[in-house]
């Protein structure tokens, strides 16, 4: 088992490098250099020289390859030209409050998701269940921007309960920014639970038509007991990556709904840049969005090894 | 008289179909099961026996519902009951065994816990007394070191062993009323065999009354000691387990017993026309009308009645059932022309060795493989143009991996393969040649999974003719018809989906694309483990009849010893992917043979009651095959020592024909064995 863990770990490593690598290359192939399409026409004389060598764009590529990936490593991603500052700088914040977003969407959803896919399953095709998918099936279908865009209109606009927009700085405590984040969390959460329901709905159904199910009422297990010591640790087993995939197909939305809401995260951080044409900061970005899309997976790999006793007996005994 | 521990009134399951119409499963069935005795409900796939048996409990699945009549359990009808009433007595008065027991214990909790489970639920023992008591059950169901088997998960149990714990589970409660269903069905012939001793020792000491179900006759024939016989939802016949099975007086029973090949007897067995109608699609007369050689008019109108006949202390539903007291029940087999097998070899497996051991990367790279203890080795057989050659042997014999190699699926090791005197086979799929591909065919176990559910019957066989021959237009249609009439299907076939198919004309369907290609070679992987009893005599029929037709060579595998019998030339017996014997199959059968034989026949199950199996050795699962010695020393009953530990046996030859691969001098072993 330890085997298996120690391989995953640097699967994982390996990935972060050709991701590194394809972020690289892509900036370099673009056409001119991070000082030429930032500094756009003003690119000549001394402001462009000064440029090129405060991001030492002089020396051979491979050579700024294996410095850049050197200092990230050590956790230094360089300067930010837009910002003008160092990039650690301006990530902080955004990563602190980006976190604060998600984490409150995962804590959120995650729970109901489960909840909820539970509730369907179990009254499979009665009311409840109808009620709860074809809600679950609406949220999912219509996309973050315009679930958030609504989401304005009707309680920041109409009904005028919430902040519409976030206007703060940067760098704001969590109290201050936590009524800020309602909304946007609702949009997020909206869709991942939605989907998180239905899968977890789907793997309830199934394990309940199992012959071990059957098995368990036969045996005359009472029915609650039966769904948490039989039906729930099989149906989640397999739940597991997929609330993986879905946390990590949600940094994308997180970038959509930041860039709605104007809020001060890692996703906003993301489209400024890319309109600012500042590339460090890009590189750094991507790095940083598939370092968070690797460990989740990893995690949720770790978690399946613990839980299944399939898994883990078939490791140590080989 | 013993009273009655269960009564069923006229029952009738049933569920509604798409347009509304009600579609019975059971129709009126009224039966009783008695205290102490063991009933045996036998019927082929879909005839209800399932449903009746889980009624018993008052479970009724998902779908269905009861149109009338009732289950009554002590005089409590239990179809009646709400669901904590119900949990009361299951487990507790009547419990269940399963069928697939691997399927049937919850996977993420261990052995131990599932036992405690039921005994919490249905006794007072306190939690001292129920850790002591789990330990007497996995003692009583004879699992070895039950203190250590408590703590292991269900997956790490061979499949004998999960029965096993399903029945300790099932006997935590002390019910009055054991249900199993298709208890064995799934395990090796010697696993199986050891569990019914297993369940009738229990029968005798606890005094529990059972329900057996089952489609085995040879195992309904161990246990019980009543048979109620089901068909297309109706009880037929019913009654002591020795007129049953001896003297059947009802058609489709004849016609049954006398489908299933036997190992006393040569040649192919009778297959039964037809198959059970589908629920919904009952005529207005005999549901078996149309399968019945002794039907006349009144059949095809008059439903006939369930009839008690005291004489012989059996009920019947047939008219004409006195035509049949007559008849024995005496099996003739189809002799079919045993030709002369002429020495053309058109395979030829030399020192073949297989490993499933993955190569670590540096193996992969130096294209070695380490693996010093494969699991096949050694395997050295010849096989002659229009020869049926058959590999038998329990799960794990290497069976099926030596057929995959054949067919390209898997590398061999060491040794090759050789078609037709001087082509090598290459063990790589991808460099064999489409003439190599072609001219071996594999049919496999389960048509189910091996034919496309999105295509038709036309296009599933279109695909070897286009592939093979470049068929196209009205050529490609010929063909499929043709091929459709060989496998006694009409053209109107060939726009059905394999889901609009029984099980019979799908495994024909298989058995047609298979021979599509023109092949020299088919392999056949369990092709009939799948399939109700006449069906399978219907397909080893036609099997036959193409290898009369085309001279096709056959190499068959199966876990069925009497199937085998009837269908092979040859065959070679393995264990633990080793040659156990190999020679003509109405050689193997006689004694002398090679130990491990002998315990494979002893295990068979006939439809006879009066015909006992000898348990010879025990039936442990050995994970793999001994490093050096005979790979049976593990569980031989003859073993004469360290020879049988530390040297290969070498190959000695019978007087009729059989080559026995072991240490026991041939001579020696016929006088223990007769």
């Amino acid at each position: 088992m330890f085997f298996l863990i120690f391989k995953r770990f640097v699967l994982g490593l390996i990935t972060l490098f050709i991701v590194s690598l394809i972020t690289f290359i892509g900036v370099e192939i673009l056409p001119g250099d991070a000082c030429t399409s930032y500094l756009e026409r003003e690119a000549f004389g001394e402001a462009l020289a000064a440029c090129i060598k405060r991001l030492g764009l002089d020396v051979p590529a491979h050579e700024r390859y294996l410095s850049w990936a050197f200092n990230v490593i050590q956790g230094d991603f360089g300067y930010s030209l837009s910002g003008q500052m160092q990039i650690n700088e301006v990530l902080g914040p955004r990563i602190k409050n980006s976190l604060v977003l998600a984490s409150a969407a995962i804590i959120i959803g995650i729970p109901l998701a489960l909840i909820l896919g539970i509730i369907t399953a179990l009254w499979r095709d009665k009311m409840p269940d109808i009620i709860i998918s074809t809600v679950a099936i609406f949220s999912m279908t219509i996309p973050e921007f315009i679930s958030a865009t609504l989401l304005i209109l009707i309680v920041a606009i109409w009904l005028e309960w919430l902040p519409g927009i976030v206007i703060v700085p940067t760098d704001v405590t969590f109290f201050e920014l936590l009524p800020n984040i309602i909304l946007p969390v609702i949009a997020i959460a909206m869709i991942m639970t939605a989907h998180m329901a239905r899968m977890v709905r789907s793997s309830v159904i199934q394990v309940m038509a199992s012959d071990y199910i059957q098995m368990a009422i036969l045996k005359g297990v009472p029915y609650w007991k039966m769904v948490f010591k039989h039906v729930l640790p099989n149906a989640l087993l397999p739940a597991i990556n997929v609330v993986a995939l879905t946390i990590a197909w949600l940094l994308g939305g997180v970038v959509v709904t930041e860039v709605v809401f104007n809020y001060p995260g890692l996703g906003r951080l993301v489209i400024e840049s890319i309109s600012n044409r500042d590339l460090p900061v890009v590189q750094a970005l991507g790095i940083i969005l598939a370092s968070i899309y690797v460990s989740i997976n990893f995690i949720a790999d770790l978690l399946t090894l613990m839980l299944n006793p399939r898994l883990k007996t078939l490791q140590t005994r080989k | 008289m013993k009273t009655n521990i269960q009564e069923i009134k006229d029952l009738s399951i049933g569920f509604k179909s798409q347009k509304g119409k009600q579609i019975s499963i059971l129709r009126n069935i009224t039966t009783n099961i008695r205290k102490g005795e063991t009933v045996g409900i036998v019927g082929e796939s879909g005839s209800g026996k399932s449903t009746l048996a889980l009624a018993m409990m008052g479970y009724i699945k998902q779908g269905l519902f009861t149109t009338g009549g009732e289950c009554l359990f002590k005089s409590q009808n239990l179809l009646s009951l709400n669901n904590k009433e119900l949990e009361d007595i299951r487990g507790r008065k009547i419990a269940m065994i399963p069928q697939n027991a691997g399927q049937a214990l919850t996977p993420n909790l261990k052995i131990g816990y599932q036992i405690e489970e039921a005994l919490k639920l249905h006794t007072d023992y306190s939690k001292g007394e129920r850790e002591q008591k789990i330990s007497e059950l996995l003692n009583q169901v004879r699992l070895p070191s039950p203190k250590i088997m408590a703590l292991r998960y269900p997956h790490e149990l061979s499949g004998g062993q999960q029965q096993r714990v399903a029945v300790a589970m099932a006997l935590a409660g002390n019910p009055e009323l054991l249900l199993l269903d298709e208890p064995t069905t799934g395990l090796d012939v010697t696993t199986q065999a050891h569990v019914l001793e297993l369940l009738k020792d229990i029968a005798k000491d606890t005094g529990t009354s059972m329900v057996y179900v089952s489609h085995d006759l040879g195992a309904i024939a161990q246990v019980c000691d009543r048979v109620i016989v089901m068909y297309a939802g109706e009880i037929v016949l019913e009654g002591p387990v020795r007129k049953i099975l001896k003297e059947p007086i009802h058609p489709y029973t004849y016609g049954l017993l006398k489908s299933i090949p036997k190992l006393s007897l040569i040649g192919l067995p009778d297959s039964m026309p037809g198959s059970q109608p589908q629920p919904g699609n009952i005529g207005n007369g005999c549901s078996f009308y149309n399968r019945c050689n002794f039907s006349n008019d009144e059949c095809k109108v008059n439903v006939p009645k369930l009839e008690y006949l005291s004489e012989m202390d059996t009920s019947v539903r047939c008219f004409n059932h006195s035509e049949l007291i007559s008849k024995t029940s005496e099996q003739k087999m189809k002799n079919h022309s045993q030709k002369k097998i002429t020495i053309d070899e058109i395979l030829d497996l030399k020192d073949v060795s297989i490993s499933y051991a993955k190569q670590g990367i540096i193996d992969q790279f130096l294209n070695k493989v380490t693996d010093t203890n494969p699991t096949v080795k050694d395997i050295n057989i010849n096989i002659n143009k229009g020869e049926t050659i058959s590999l038998v042997g329990e799960s794990g014999s290497g069976k099926s991996t030596i057929l995959k190699s054949i067919a390209g699926l898997l590398k061999t090791k060491d040794g090759h393969i050789k078609f037709d005197k001087e082509k090598l086979l290459s063990g790589d799929l991808k460099k064999r040649n489409s003439e190599d591909l072609r001219s071996i065919q594999l049919i496999f176990q389960n048509p189910d999974e091996s034919l496309n559910p999105n295509h038709t019957v036309e296009q599933i066989l279109s695909q070897p003719l286009k592939l093979y021959f470049g068929l196209t237009g009205s050529k490609l249609k010929e063909s499929i018809v043709e091929l459709l009439e060989k496998v006694r299907l009409g053209a109107f076939y060939m726009s059905r989906y394999p889901r609009q198919l029984s099980g019979g004309e799908k495994q024909r369907i298989a058995v047609a694309r298979a021979f599509a290609a023109r092949p020299d070679i088919i392999l056949c992987d369990e092709v009939t483990s799948a399939l109700d009893v006449s069906v399978q005599a219907a397909v080893l029929d036609l099997l036959h009849k193409l290898k009369e037709e085309l001279g096709t060579t056959y190499i068959f595998v199966s876990h069925d010893l009497a199937v085998v019998k009837a269908i092979s030339d040859r065959v070679a017996v393995l264990y633990q992917g080793r040659l156990c014997e190999i020679g003509p199959s109405k050689d193997v059968y006689q004694f002398p043979s090679h130990p491990y034989t002998e315990v494979l026949i002893g295990a068979v199950l006939e439809p006879d009651p009066d015909i006992k199996p000898k348990l010879v050795a025990e039936d442990i699962v050995e994970e793999k095959p001994p490093e050096i010695g005979c790979s049976f020393q593990g569980r031989c009953p003859r073993i004469i020592g360290d020879k049988c530990r530390n040297e290969t046996p070498p190959w000695q030859f019978g007087d009729n024909g059989n080559a026995i691969r072991c240490h026991i001098d041939i001579e020696e072993l016929k006088i223990q064995q007769s």
